[in-house]
């Protein structure tokens, strides 16, 4: 019976936190060009309860914009330990994913999901603010399965993620 | 006694449901002015769930989490010291300056949350909101002065029954109206004057390391700080109302006006802000108390 009810309760703030996601305005490439279309009148991200938000104590999404320095790096792993459980990434670009155009660079980090979980990955160079949309609209889909689960595995994993962090910060 | 502990719960929710609805409309009618689409309806109230559900909390002290309790404390009190037509908790036993002292609790609340922050941009952010405060405060104090002489009693009941009929103060002491329009539009914290929580400037000050449930709870407050200001408003020089329906009308008319002038204003600096207080209304408010004594 209490199994139960805990289980509706998760289903509810579920349901509650995909209809007002918050995201943190910090851009770490230029991929953040995207996102002032997909906020203001012609794509109103709004609509669908998201907001940009300046700190990462109010923020639910940490958007990686583009290529991600190895100097970035550091301040990304802050503002992600800083935001509040639960949170959510997003691999925003092709660079994120591996690389994309720098894929050679001796300062720019390749595979995001090595360093801090990512739960979605936005494709292209750049995405289109409709693909940011449908983005955003799929992650609210994991997060009402259930599946959009990265904070957790930040921690059950942290000493990968720490490791691995250490071997590019030193 | 049990139509009093009755009333202590019904007000604070019946505020706090009108405050929230204005929150609401105002998304609405932003998104509308900008040409958008908007957010449903009920937006902040899911904002305001999702924050309470959220799983940690970070606190930097007991002071800093005290501070939005306080904030909502400080509220809650000024609620009751505001005549509602048919709710009259409280305003019998204290008078218009009582109530202005009570209302400072909220803002001195959220002071000292922020001190207890530790964030360089919190500090900024609060003084900013106390420097704008002892700006509109002067003009605040003299109109208040002039409704006093004008209706010869402190009592905010009185002032409210004396206007019944539709002799508004807003037709007798047009000017004070005026000076007392501006000083609430200030006290809200609406562009011009959103200088407090300037997001591209100080990270939304005072609030800049409150997340989760004490962000929640700070927007409650906000709800509450909404109610306040503008049943002020409507109280000093809209003449209250006979029933709840009129009120609230006259509140979102209030409201509504405020939203217009809200959308299309840049913001000021501090001392910029201080100084437009100090100049125009507060001269405004001084004409329109020599018009009292004089008649």
């Amino acid at each position: 019976m209490e199994k139960m009810t805990q289980e509706q309760a998760k289903t509810i703030a579920n349901m509650l936190r995909k209809r007002s996601l918050w995201m943190i305005h910090y851009c770490t490439g230029c991929g953040a060009m995207e996102l002032p279309p997909t906020m203001t009148s012609r794509y109103d991200m709004e609509r669908l309860g998201l907001a940009p938000y300046v700190t990462s104590r109010q923020a639910d999404i940490l958007l990686i914009t583009g290529y991600l320095n190895v100097k970035t790096l550091r301040r990304v792993i802050t503002v992600y330990e800083q935001m509040l459980d639960p949170k959510y990434v997003i691999g925003f670009g092709s660079c994120a994913i591996n690389g994309g155009v720098y894929w050679d660079s001796y300062a720019v980090i390749k595979q995001l999901d090595r360093y801090i979980p990512s739960d979605l990955y936005i494709a292209g160079c750049m995405p289109r603010p409709e693909a940011v949309i449908s983005a955003f609209k799929h992650l609210m889909e994991l997060i009402d399965s259930g599946k959009a689960n990265g904070y957790e595995r930040y921690k059950r994993n942290l000493a990968y993620y720490k490791e691995n962090q250490r071997k590019v910060l030193g | 006694m049990v139509k009093i502990v009755l009333l202590a719960i019904f007000m604070p929710i019946f505020t706090f449901t009108v405050g929230l609805s204005f929150m609401m409309i105002k998304r609405k009618i932003v998104a509308r002015i900008q040409r958008r689409y908007g957010p449903p309806i009920i937006q902040p109230l899911y904002d305001i769930l999702k924050l309470l559900s959220k799983k940690d909390n970070i606190s930097h002290g007991v002071i800093f989490s005290l501070g939005p309790i306080i904030a909502i404390a400080g509220s809650i009190l000024t609620i009751f010291f505001i005549p509602i037509p048919g709710l009259h908790l409280m305003t019998g036993s204290g008078d218009l300056i009582a109530l202005l002292y009570i209302m400072a609790i909220g803002s001195l609340g959220m002071a000292l949350g922020a001190g207890d922050a530790a964030n360089p941009n919190a500090s900024i952010g609060i003084s900013r909101a106390l420097t704008l405060m002892f700006g509109y405060d002067l003009p605040l104090v003299i109109i208040v002065i002039a409704v006093i002489l004008h209706y010869h009693t402190t009592d905010l009941s009185a002032i409210v029954a004396a206007q019944s009929n539709g002799h508004w103060a807003l037709w007798s002491l047009p000017l004070s109206a005026i000076v007392g329009f501006v000083v609430t539009y200030g006290a809200m914290g609406e562009h011009p004057f959103d200088i407090v929580t300037a997001p591209h400037e100080v990270a939304t000050g005072p609030m800049v390391e409150y997340g989760g449930k004490h962000l929640a709870f700070l927007m409650i407050n906000h709800a509450f700080h909404i109610y306040i200001e503008i049943a002020l408003f409507v109280d000093l020089f809209l003449g209250g109302a006979s029933n709840i329906v009129i009120f609230y009308i006259k509140m979102f008319a209030v409201f509504f006006i405020m939203m217009m002038f809200d959308e299309v204003l840049p913001r000021f600096k501090i001392d910029d802000a201080v100084r437009f207080y100090w100049k125009w209304p507060t001269v405004v408010a001084l004409i329109s108390l020599i018009i009292v004594l004089v008649k």
